[in-house]
């Protein structure tokens, strides 16, 4: 049975070599390299839902009445696209089900690929000859962002909505080309004439899925033509050998566990979190507005960054040079991403090492990097929980103006801290781990004398 | 130290042979124990995917999108608890050494190089040649580019800066409804709109105005602004000029000695206004003022529009304030 | 005819006894901000605060209470918005220091003071949950979230509602207590305010049919559950899956 079906392949695509090379291919071990995987498999998630939810999505802003089932909103003016959205959250079965996990696996998807890029920063696994892979990866985040955005914006609550109008405003906003480019992707001034919800819908479903879809492709093709790289765990792991378990039989049930682990998570979250009821937000509209809006939570660091920005335009005579909305929706997200891309030939400057690296360092054997990394880190995660400053106010009564002036000086004091206390630490530890050797070799050495 | 490696791995490898000739993947005892266990989980990831075609089937059940996602979850969650026990109790796990790729390949890059070197041997001006393969691909790429145009007018601004009020317009509610001075009360704030404007013309982002009254005492518009408001009552574009959400706020405090001063605040990043003196900043990243809508009182009674904004509405951009909207 | 007279009179005297009980009531809770006979005091001057409040010397000053009626008395009361824990303080909801008894006779000598509104009594059963729900969004939702759970203004607080009885929301809507716009019967009619009631009853078991409803506020808690749970559950999943090797 199996000798005729690999007979079956083999005569047909010529592929055993290749198939044989993949079944022996060697993943080496440590947990840290799955949080890759795990943001492959919620993509694979996302699309399956998506696709579902593309039968029954209208990607129309004509106004319609609501006379569904749902009582709150009957007779109510909205969208053809909310109206839809409210049937699969209402009368299409399983549709909730399948809506909910499509956002909680958006949601979990940017929190994976996080993850894997701090696993990646940290073990200094983008140095030669991983650059391009890199690269891809830090695209492909920046592609995710908008992926998701879009998907969120779609939907026409009276959250999505906000949010959709924020977005618009920050492209209003950059210098010299803002209007002229909303001016294009809407066909005049915001909300255009209902030509941007199919624009956004087939961007959405299509144009970016396939451009994600490719850049995946490639990034997980040439990690394998690169191979991973390791942890110095054993003598056997060296910078020309790698050692680890094969794709079959080691490694195919392991990640097979971990796809369906994270489609079963996502699933359960997916029936008993409920997640962005739209149905309870109502329809958007220009001239209404709802407290407590807030994006997605992988747009948190721009809602906060917007926030924090003291008020002000740069106007010379009368020409509008940077509009507010420019510093903390476009400049600041443009810093963080070129920080990413430019920082692995910064860091060759720096260091002066240029060599090939398949071996990746812990955190503590490079304090630099891990001083940079988490100065960033740092920065960015205040910024963005300044974002959540209107419902810290809420649940912790801390007023929401002082919280703003504190987080002002803190972006600016705190980094430089963690990043010095980082750096502290990692040479605390090598330290400490060399005191332990010595320890180590002169017990020895000792045991050794005595006999 | 490559060799040495190479050297190592043959001996792993006809190490494994010798002890097992015709092996590839050395031998796992089995472990009836963990293969039952596999077992069992399969059946039960297949006994909830059957709970799912049953949850979906009937209609009377509770929480339904609760059971599926139960049932669904859990079935996949059994199978990946399934694979795990595989792969941990009944596959070899091995551990394998092999040397990486070589960083580059010379001799191959070489040939490369010559390769493509030698197939242009029949070009002698591959100077012009290069332009005309330049000018070709660079003009197809801005011919295919240039149908992209048709999205939306790239080069013109004028729409940006109009708004449906004129002089005379009257103020009119959500239910087309016209505003009379009358209706307007200090302490509440009214959502108005240009008379006879359709659905959708009110989401214009310079439709919406936000109409407040405010105490003799308390307005003190600048000189450019006099005039401005009808009798005490103020309109100001609804738009936040930071970020174009709906001002939809109005702080109006009802004992003024102790309680912070009337303001429109948006909630999006909220930016913070003051009606009282033409809508300036009090707080928040807006980088200016709020616009303002002139009112008059006619001899009816009703709210009509004295003009245009003395602003551009809605969010920023570069040419804001490079000319003023024609009154 | 006479019997109704009669009834009238009756009652007017058990008002006028209740108001008596309240104006005792007053001098000891109220009339330090409120000012002797509810005038109101513009100009703080240094007082004691009330019983049962932060007792410390404040600067006393507070709206006259003539003609705020019997509704505007009733709702500060029955909240625990009043007596204030410190003057300036945006009014919370608090543990109510009056029992029944002592807050009817306080209110009934509030609306003695002067020619106000009396307690309303909202119908929501006679409101549409749609009209509520629009109405909520044009005028409520800015400040109090479309779900009513709170919100944030610059300086104040907008609480959630999901304590406020139908009378509260009813009182609060034509009051505006704080810097709560204050609504009159031209922009909410007393048919709209049935409708608006009956929503934010509603909104109290709104309909959460996505699962556990972590706080109906949106992104937020959705993100802590993404990465508090989700992202912990996952990587603990990578830990059991990713253990591999013996360590040499």
């Amino acid at each position: 049975m199996i000798r005729r079906t690999v007979r079956w392949i083999d005569t047909r695509t010529a592929t055993a070599p290749l198939v044989r090379k993949t079944l022996r291919y060697l993943f080496p071990d440590h947990w840290s390299f799955l949080l890759g995987e795990v943001a492959l498999y919620a993509f694979i998630v996302l699309v399956a839902t998506g696709i579902y939810l593309t039968f029954f999505f209208v990607d129309s802003t004509r106004e319609v009445v609501y006379h569904g089932p749902y009582l709150p909103l009957q007779g109510e003016h909205m969208s053809e696209a909310y109206r839809s959205v409210l049937n699969i959250s209402t009368t299409v079965k399983a549709g909730l089900l399948i809506r909910q996990t499509h956002h909680w696996a958006a949601n979990v998807f940017i929190a994976a690929i996080v993850l894997h890029l701090f696993r990646i920063f940290f073990t200094g696994a983008y140095r030669k000859p991983r650059g391009l892979i890199y690269a891809i990866g830090v695209t492909m985040l920046m592609l995710t962002l908008l992926e998701a955005y879009l998907g969120y914006s779609l939907v026409d609550d009276l959250l999505s909505g906000m949010g959709l109008v924020i977005g618009y405003s920050v492209g209003l906003s950059l210098p010299f080309v803002g209007a002229n480019l909303m001016s294009w992707l809407f066909h005049g001034p915001f909300p255009g004439q209902g030509v941007f919800w199919p624009r956004m819908y087939i961007a959405h479903v299509l144009l970016f899925p396939i451009i994600i879809g490719t850049l995946l492709t490639v990034h997980v093709l040439l990690v394998a033509m690169r191979h991973h790289t390791q942890f110095k765990q054993t003598s056997s792991e060296t910078e020309h050998a790698v050692r680890g378990v094969p794709t079959y039989p080691g490694q195919t049930p392991r990640s097979l566990g971990l796809l369906f682990g994270t489609a079963g998570i996502l699933f359960l979250l997916g029936g008993l979190v409920q997640i962005n009821p739209i149905w309870l937000w109502g329809p958007y509209h220009t001239y209404v507005s709802t407290n407590g809006a807030q994006p997605d939570w992988y747009l948190g660091w721009l809602i906060g960054a917007l926030r924090l920005v003291p008020g002000f335009d740069l106007v010379i005579g009368k020409y509008t040079l940077v509009p507010n909305p420019f510093w903390g929706g476009a400049a600041f997200p443009l810093v963080v991403f070129g920080f990413l891309y430019l920082w692995p030939s910064i860091e060759r400057k720096l260091t002066g090492d240029t060599a090939f690296h398949n071996l990746v360092e812990r955190p503590r054997d490079n304090p630099l990097r891990t001083a940079v990394g988490v100065g960033m880190v740092t920065w960015v995660l205040l910024v963005f929980i300044a974002g959540s400053s209107d419902r810290v106010y809420v649940w912790l009564n801390i007023s929401y103006t002082s919280q703003i002036d504190v987080y002002r000086v803190l972006v600016f004091v705190l980094p430089l801290v963690a990043a010095a206390i980082a750096h502290r630490v990692c040479e605390e530890l090598v330290a400490g781990e060399k005191v332990e050797a010595d320890q180590h070799a002169a017990e020895a050495e000792a045991r050794l004398a005595r006999t | 130290m490559r060799k040495y490696l190479a050297a190592a791995l043959v001996l792993l490898l006809g190490r494994g042979r010798a002890a097992k000739p015709e092996r590839v993947v050395p031998e796992q005892p089995a472990n009836p124990g963990a293969e039952a266990a596999a077992v069992v989980l399969l059946f039960l990831a297949a006994l909830f995917a059957i709970g799912f075609i049953v949850v979906y089937a009937v209609d009377s059940l509770p929480a339904h999108t609760q059971l599926l996602g139960v049932a669904l979850g859990l079935s996949l969650l059994c199978i990946a608890a399934a694979l795990i026990v595989v792969a941990k109790r009944l596959v070899v796990t091995e551990e394998i050494v092999e040397p990486y790729p070589p960083v580059e390949h010379p001799g191959e890059q070489e040939l490369i190089v010559q390769t493509v070197e030698e197939s242009g041997d029949g070009l002698s001006r591959r100077g012009l040649f290069k332009l005309g393969l330049g000018a070709a691909g660079g003009t197809l790429g801005l011919a295919a580019l240039t149908p992209a145009l048709s999205f939306g007018p790239l080069f013109q601004t004028k729409y940006f800066r109009g708004t449906p009020w004129r002089k005379g317009t009257r103020l009119v509610d959500e239910r087309s409804r016209p505003y009379r001075a009358s209706d307007i009360e200090t302490n509440d704030f009214y959502t108005a709109f240009p008379e006879r404007t359709t659905a959708a013309a009110r989401e214009d982002l310079g439709a919406a105005i936000v109409l407040v009254r405010l105490p003799k005492s308390l307005l003190q518009l600048p000189p450019e602004l006099e005039g401005y408001d009808a009798d005490g009552i103020v309109a100001y574009s609804k738009i936040c000029t930071h970020a174009g959400c709906a001002i939809s706020m109005y702080r109006a405090p009802l004992f003024q000695p102790d309680e912070p001063r009337p303001a429109l605040v948006c909630p999006c990043h909220y930016s913070t206004f003051d009606p009282t003196d033409g809508g300036n900043v009090l707080f928040g990243p807006a980088g200016r003022r709020l616009p303002m809508l002139p009112l008059s009182i006619d001899s009816k009674g009703y709210l009509r529009a004295k003009g245009n904004f003395d602003d551009e509405v809605g969010p920023t951009w570069w040419g804001t304030h490079v000319w003023r909207p024609s009154p | 005819m006479p019997s109704v007279v009669r009834r009238e009179i009756a009652l007017s005297l058990a008002v006028a006894a209740l108001a008596g009980q309240g104006k005792s009531l007053y001098g000891q809770y109220c009339v330090s901000c409120h000012g002797a006979n509810g005038s109101g005091v513009a100009h703080g001057r240094t007082i004691g605060a009330a019983p049962q409040r932060v007792q410390e010397q404040q600067n006393g000053v507070g709206p006259s209470l003539r003609g705020v009626g019997a509704l505007a008395a009733d709702f500060y009361l029955r909240t625990g918005y009043m007596p204030l824990h410190r003057v300036g303080d945006q009014p919370r909801r608090t543990r109510v220091v009056l029992d029944d008894a002592q807050i009817r006779a306080l209110v009934a000598y509030v609306a003695s003071l002067g020619n106000g509104p009396p307690i309303p009594s909202p119908h929501p059963e006679r409101g549409s949950l749609a009209t509520g729900l629009h109405l909520f969004t044009d005028h409520c939702a800015g400040c109090h979230q479309v779900v009513a759970q709170g919100g944030v203004v610059t300086g104040a607080l907008p609480p959630p509602l999901v304590d406020a009885t139908d009378v509260q929301i009813a009182e609060a809507v034509r009051i505006g207590p704080y810097v709560m716009p204050s609504f009159s019967t031209k922009t909410i009619t007393n048919r709209q305010l049935d409708s608006i009631v009956r929503y934010v009853d509603w909104v109290k078991h709104p309909d959460n049919r996505g699962g556990w409803a972590i706080g109906d506020v949106g992104p937020v808690p959705e993100g802590l559950v993404t990465w508090f749970l989700a992202a912990a559950l996952l990587v603990a999943l990578c830990m059991v899956v990713g253990k591999r090797l013996r360590r040499a």
